[in-house]
């Protein structure tokens, strides 16, 4: 029977994982390639690592960390931040990433999901989306870390990469990153009934329970950032994930 | 000598990676010569069945992969696409395939339910085994599996069928005619069980 996947997303700043809170305030959490270890032991179902500065800083994600990363991870991992052409996107998975996953870029030139997935294939390409909800309940997309706004609206944004070919979308709420208090439910809702393509919930996943919820919203899979590398109140590091028993409750199998 | 070939559509490093981890030995080659000496033969695959045929055809190896598969019957498995280049045709560019197997490739599609099943079938699936072959020794019916396909094979004869796997409708997950293997999810990318399939082949 078809499970949805569970993913970590690990951020990357200065070849070091970092999380963060609303995009801001970013704690340092460890070694990547130690993480890699610990999750493979763990058996993730799946690993996507983004490197939150390339875009600022104008400078494509680092190959030899992927080159490492590959070595270790026997599941399927993908790796974004500052991908802008079709040579990056090239380098990254002859590096042994499975997907490449667009923002900021596809946003400023959304051709190029089109030429990746042109060229490697719709599975390859995987269009991920910041968006912030104001008090109103109004969403923003936001690009470049946060920083810029978008004009488009979520909903055409979807549309529209879905059309030039993106495989998989990741849905990232900025206004629950972080806070460990459940996803934007309602958010998922509306995006998953408009998209024929997996869609993949992110931003605010605080317990087991959350992932259920969102998967009955309509996600195709979940990611989570804080829950994977903290433990407890105080929010020590510590590489977890749910375990075998625990996936069969979630998404109650059996 | 194991060889993953490379023709320019699949993740080749992958594959070897997982050889290595299991302590077998194993090349990456597009070499003729090589490829010709090999015992076995793996034919990786992702992205765009049109493409992947056209590096084949256009491959200087082509002619003896042929001959190594359908004369000499080396082993031969294919992986993803690489299983589905194995068959007759597919509607993805609408081109031939190798032939190998009588079958063909199809788009998933679902007409009424579109919110329930996304198009590709990303994730981890399990298999169904229709036969007790030496590829899934000790494989259980509930090992997941990764699988990452937007099209999935049909096949004209059900007793080359290894594996059934279910999402939105029951398709081909793994099949074999003689030396010919083909499995659409990644071995390489499924973690213990996975390994365990590429050492069932190993041993063959």
């Amino acid at each position: 029977m078809f499970r949805p996947r569970i993913i970590p997303v690990l951020l990357l700043k200065n070849k070091g994982l970092v999380k963060t809170i609303n995009f801001k305030k970013s704690r340092y959490i460890g070694d990547p390639i130690n993480a890699v270890k610990i999750f493979n032991d763990l058996k993730v179902d799946e690993l996507m690592f983004l490197d939150i500065e390339s875009s600022k800083r104008n400078n494509p994600i680092m190959l030899d960390l992927i080159k490492e990363i590959s070595e270790e991870a026997f599941m399927p991992f993908s790796v974004g931040g500052g991908i802008k052409n079709l040579d990056n996107a090239a380098e990254i998975i002859e590096q042994g990433a499975e997907k490449v996953v667009l923002n900021s870029h596809a946003l400023l030139n959304p051709e190029l999901v089109r030429n990746i997935a042109n060229h490697f294939g719709s599975q390859s390409v995987c269009v991920s989306i910041d968006i912030k909800r104001n008090i109103f309940g109004n969403y923003q997309i936001l690009y470049f870390s946060g920083t810029q706004k978008a004009k488009i609206k979520t909903l055409d944004w979807v549309k529209k990469i879905i059309d030039f070919g993106a495989g998989e979308i990741l849905i990232n709420s900025i206004t629950n990153d972080g806070k460990m208090n459940g996803y934007d439910l309602k958010m998922i809702e509306n995006i998953s009934n408009i998209s024929s393509v997996p869609v993949v919930a992110c931003g605010g996943a605080g317990k087991n329970k959350d992932f259920r919820l969102a998967i009955e919203s309509g996600a195709h899979a979940v990611a989570a950032g804080s829950m994977f590398v903290y433990h407890g109140p105080r929010k020590a590091v510590l590489i977890n994930y749910p375990n075998e028993k625990e996936l069969v409750e979630i998404f109650n199998e059996k | 000598m194991i060889t993953v070939i490379d023709y320019k559509a699949g993740n080749v490093n992958s594959i070897k990676k997982a050889f290595y981890r299991l302590g077998i030995d194993c090349q990456i080659s597009n070499n003729i010569k090589e490829i010709k000496k090999s015992q076995k033969l793996i034919l990786p695959g992702v992205g765009h069945f049109k493409r992947g045929m056209e590096n084949l055809k256009n491959s200087d190896f082509f002619d003896e992969l042929n001959s190594l598969v359908l004369i000499e019957k080396i082993p031969v498995l294919g992986i993803c696409l690489g299983m589905q280049l194995m068959t007759k045709k597919s509607e993805e560019g609408n081109t031939g395939g190798l032939g190998w197997v009588d079958g063909d490739v199809k788009l998933f599609k679902f007409l009424d339910d579109k919110k329930k099943f996304k198009i590709p079938h990303i994730g981890w699936n399990n298999l169904k085994i229709n036969k007790k072959e030496k590829l899934f020794s000790k494989i259980q019916d509930d090992d997941m599996f990764y699988f990452v396909h937007s099209y999935y094979t049909s096949l004209k004869n059900e007793k080359n069928s290894l594996s059934k796997t279910t999402y939105g409708l029951e398709f081909v997950s793994s099949f074999q005619k003689d030396n010919i293997f083909g499995v659409q999810f990644h071995p390489e990318k499924s973690h213990d069980q996975g390994l365990k399939i590429l050492k069932n082949f190993a041993l063959i």
